[in-house]
Formats: C-alpha cells, structure tokens, sequence
C-alpha cells in the first residue's frame, strides 16, 4: 500500500477540526491564504477557535469570514489593522474578540521554535516596550533580552502552489510567508494545493516543505483571489 | 516647550530631498528595508556609483519596483501588501528565515517613520494607544538591524516637536536609533543629545533647538 495523504473532499480533510481547537493560518495579507479551507470551517459551523495569523482578514472572504461568522473567540497576529479588514475590527470594538498582539518576526520564531522542539528563546525584539511586560528578562554580554516562548496549534491550514501525495510542497514566490514553519508548529497540517504532482515530477532540491510535516492535502486547482472577491463584494457564506 | 503655531513654521526640505539625502548616505552594497510609506522614496535616489539589495520582511530578498497592470501578480507583494517585483538575484525565503536576517544583525540599514524619538535614541512609531494595536515587524527591525535610520518631519502636524526629551507613546525599541532625517537637519543620537550632522541652509540652529525638545549641539 502506497502512502497517500490526499484527500477526496473538505468534508473529509476538516474531520478532526473540533471547537476550541487552537488553528495556524497561512498567508501574508491575501498572499499564501488557504481560503477554501476556511470557507469549508464556516460550512462546518466549528466554533471557539484561537486563530494564529499574521493579519485578521479582509473583506468577508476567507478569515475575515470566519471571524464574521463569530468561530473565532481569540486572535494571535502582529497586524490586525488590514486596510480592507471589516469583521475583525467590529468584534473587536465591542469586546467580542480577543487579540494577542505579537510582534511579526517574534511570532514567526515562536512557530518556528515549536516545530523545532524549542520551549522558548530569547530576543532583543520588543524589550522596553510595552509588549515586554511579564516577561522573563535576561542580560547576555551587556544586552537585554526578553523570554519568547513557543507557539503551537493543533492545526495549520496552509495554501501552497505544487505537492504530491507525501505532502511535500512548493510555494509560489511571497507566497510562501509563514506556510512552511507553520506546517512544522502544528499537530496536524491541512493543506490546499493548486496543482498535484506525481512524486518523481516535483525536483527534490526544490521542496521548501518536507512532507514529514504535512498531514492531508486537499486540490484546490483555482483558489478564490482575495483582491478579486472583495472588489466584486463577495461575501462567504 | 510651547506648541508652535503651524504658520509660523519654516518650510523645511521636501520629501524627495530628504529621501535623497538618506540615499546618499547608504554605501554600495548594503542590505536595506524601508519602511512603508515615505521611507520608500529612498529607493529613487539611489546614484548609479552603487548597487543597493531591498528586503521586504514577508520573505522577499532583491525587491523591485512596483510592476506594470498586467504583471502584477498577487503572490508576489511587499511589506505593506502591494505588488512589487523582483530583481535578478533576488530570492524568497520564509517568514522565520527573512526574520533572521533582522534579529540576525544582516540587515545594515532600516529606514522607517516616527511619531516620536527621544534624545537616547527610543523610538515610538506604531501605536498612538488608541484603536486596534498593530505593530507589524516595526519591533524586529529597530532591535535587530544594524543601523536605523528615522525619516520624519521634524514636527507633528500640529506643530509639536517629534524629537523629545522622552517619548510618551508607547515604544517601539529603547534606545535603538542612530540617526535622523527631518525636514529641518541631519541628526545622530549621541550621549550628549541630538548631534547636527547637517542643517537646513534656510534655519538656524538657535530655530532648530527652539522646536526640538532635547539637547541640540553641533
């Protein structure tokens, strides 16, 4: 028997997807953004999700949906000001949302750290500032460094441009963003792809994403673009 | 430190000199991210005696200028989420690998804006403490580059000064600027205070002290 971790609908990839579930999702703004698999969560109805991202949506397309939709008790990002961002921002000016403000390449190290089995790490990013506060400092030759600790979700919901059927990905260029680390942080990695290749087609020296970190793929072979969905007033569901 | 009526005000540089003068400033070779805004026009000025390398924190190393209509594709973006291009030898990396080139120290210069900066160097430039607190990769840059350049008006559009004796916003980085470009001088943090580097020929310094609050000396 072959292994093959591709799978035949959103019905079957989101199956393990629970309420309170803690979920990484992918992408830059709209770059790198799974959005049919956060479309397929809203079809679901899982609710009390902690999302980690770098952004809190746009529009009511992908996570500006879901949020919309009110799934989402807790955001984790470093820039929950998008231009195009209504969902978010309306939750939150009531109280309804919580936001964990995350500088951006901390929150990227904390992910990468948790794929890589490290519990925490120091950084000289955000000491002095209010972000730092009730976290551990420490002085390294004469420099003060703040303690960052490990983020890990249950599971990450990536968009990537090539795969086969062990799971290892390519990006498309800026695409790429927080995909990959966020594949290694999770406990399980769902991941919407454009094209599916056979193994021997995707060249091994240009795999960014190692299928030991991918746990289902799903084909989705013409992705909504974002920019597109709003100016054409798109709404999900 | 009384507010400054707005009309009183002496016209500084523009933008473009202000820009120009900072690109004047970065030597040939140099890994550079500018910040969102202003700080990008720094790219325009760049002399043809050196070759200056554009990181764009979301993973783009060798970042080109804004593309034609039909070029644009939308998986191939900057800092601020806008279609750019990229250059011969450039490359993309992910999110942890492209912040390690920040916190790393391999970035030699970073040029962003400000709200406020202090005479030992603090710097607030992403919270006003009002809205939806966003601060993006403002915090990564100021700790980890090696140099950061602040581009800026010398003073708020209501006419209060940016440069302080300590800042009330909240902060971005303690102690983490090197140097100033305003529309009024050139300045470096230095132990002694705000050191004019160069003064705009139309102010005197005696003018540039009376709207910065901080030590100024030449």
């Amino acid at each position: 028997m072959q292994i093959n971790k591709i799978k035949k609908d959103m019905t079957e990839i989101l199956s393990d997807v629970f309420d309170g579930a803690t979920i990484m999702v992918g992408g830059f703004g709209e770059a790198g953004s799974p959005i049919e698999l956060l479309h397929g969560l809203i079809d679901k109805g899982t609710k009390d999700l902690t999302i980690i991202a770098n952004n809190s949506g746009n529009g009511k397309v992908g996570l500006g949906a879901l949020i919309g939709q009110r799934q989402v008790k807790k955001v984790i990002c470093s820039f929950a000001r998008s231009a195009k961002g209504v969902t978010f921002p309306e939750l939150y000016n009531k109280g309804e949302i919580e936001l964990e403000v995350v500088p951006q390449g901390t929150l990227a190290e904390r992910i990468r750290a948790a794929g890589s089995g490290i519990p925490g790490f120091y950084t000289a990013t955000g000491v002095g500032t209010p972000l730092a506060k009730g976290k551990e400092e420490k002085i390294f030759n004469g420099k003060k460094y703040i303690l960052e600790q490990a983020l890990k979700a249950d599971f990450a919901f990536v968009k990537a441009e090539t795969a086969d059927r062990y799971g290892n990905l390519t990006y498309n260029k800026t695409a790429r963003n927080f995909n990959p680390i966020m594949c290694m942080a999770a406990d399980i990695s769902l991941v919407q792809v454009k094209n599916i290749l056979e193994p021997s087609e995707i060249n091994p020296e240009h795999v960014i994403t190692p299928g030991i970190f991918v746990q289902s793929l799903i084909n989705i072979e013409n992705p909504i673009i974002e920019t597109n969905a709003i100016e054409e007033g798109m709404t999900y569901p | 430190m009384t507010n400054i009526n707005t009309k009183d005000l002496i016209k500084g540089w523009d933008r473009n000199t202000i820009a120009s003068k900072i690109a004047n400033d970065l030597p040939h070779s140099s890994y550079v991210n500018l910040g969102i805004g202003m700080p990008e026009l720094v790219s325009q000025y760049i002399k043809e005696d050196r070759e200056i390398i554009y990181h764009s924190e979301n993973g783009l190393l060798g970042m080109g200028p804004s593309p034609n209509e039909n070029e644009i594709d939308l998986d191939l973006i900057n800092a601020g989420k806008k279609p750019v291009s990229i250059l011969p030898g450039g490359s993309f990396c992910h999110h942890a690998d492209s912040f390690s080139m920040i916190r790393g120290g391999h970035i030699d210069y970073c040029i962003l804006g400000a709200m406020e900066i202090s005479v030992t160097g603090d710097l607030a430039n992403w919270s006003t403490g009002k809205g939806i607190p966003a601060v993006g990769g403002a915090m990564d840059l100021v700790a980890g580059a090696k140099n950061v350049f602040v581009m800026t008006q010398h003073l708020t559009r209501e006419g209060k000064p940016k440069l302080v004796q300590k800042c009330t916003l909240p902060l971005t980085g303690a102690g983490v600027v090197s140097r100033i470009y305003s529309d009024y001088a050139v300045l470096d943090i230095t132990d002694d205070g705000f050191k004019v580097i160069q003064l705009n020929e139309d102010i005197t310094i005696e003018y540039l002290q009376s709207v910065t609050d901080g030590n100024i000396y030449q």
